[in-house]
């Protein structure tokens, strides 16, 4: 069960969530799968992503896109599911369900990007 | 006090019973569903990219037989439909903002299609910051 106090700290993530995805999403969607997919542009080489990878700032932005980016959706989609399908009965397996799966995609952001130092 | 008179009937609820599909209805009611759904395609970019970055870090093999798997007409189709609604939720969000965030400098109130001007020139300057990172300087 979510505690009502708990719903402006979920929201804040969530709006937060929604500004970082939409300013660094489309331009990585865009290259990672659509432009190197097509041919349109050359794909950068593994070292150059390993590099990437392993710098701290670049590490630490992903991380904050990939975080923030999950508990945007298990938000979103929480009550995309409460208001849109009207599904009242399941609240508390879909709030599990949810916020589960962005805790446990943050976990393995953090253990890949700890690994690509 | 008068006692409250015994009713033989019930009266009938006001609140009108909404259909699953109330979102069909409008176009409006309709946008508002694909801005919400926006949402599973973030989180499948989220898998997208924890793949990559796992590909990566297991090496070259990994990283070629990554980039032959997103051409895979199936995931190629899948990305350019995320792209879509991508972009989308940018739109929506960045024309929220200025109705969501209130600033003030001094006294006055910064005009709503500044703060909303100056989301669209951060995302240009964040998609450009990523486009030449990823493809080297």
């Amino acid at each position: 069960m979510i505690k009502r106090d708990a719903e402006p700290f979920l929201w804040m993530l969530f709006s937060a969530g929604g500004v970082v995805s939409a300013m660094l999403m489309p331009a990585l969607l865009f290259l990672f799968g659509v432009a190197f997919p097509l041919g349109w542009l050359t794909p950068p080489t593994r070292d150059h992503m390993a590099t990437l990878l392993a710098n701290p700032l670049v590490a630490l932005a992903l991380l904050g896109l990939i975080v923030l980016s999950l508990f945007h959706w298990a938000h979103r989609f929480r009550h995309t599911l409460y208001d849109g399908l009207q599904i009242k009965h399941l609240q508390e397996v879909i709030a599990a369900v949810c916020y589960g799966g962005a805790i446990i995609g943050s976990a393995a952001a953090v253990y890949l990007l700890w690994q690509a130092r | 006090m008068a006692e409250s008179p015994a009713y033989t009937y019930h009266p009938r609820w006001l609140r009108r019973r909404v259909s699953t599909y109330w979102w069909l209805e409008k176009w409006s009611y309709f946008a508002f569903v694909l801005r919400e759904g926006s949402c599973l395609f973030v989180a499948w970019f989220v898998v997208y990219l924890l793949l990559l970055i796992w590909r990566v870090l297991q090496g070259d093999a990994a990283y070629q037989e990554f980039l032959a798997w997103s051409a895979r007409p199936s995931v190629l189709v899948l990305d350019i439909v995320s792209f879509l609604f991508l972009v989308y939720h940018a739109i929506t969000f960045f024309d929220a903002a200025p109705r969501a965030l209130v600033v003030h400098v001094g006294s006055k109130r910064v005009p709503q299609q500044l703060v909303g001007a100056s989301h669209y020139a951060a995302w240009l300057v964040a998609s450009a910051v990523v486009f030449w990172l990823v493809l080297g300087a």
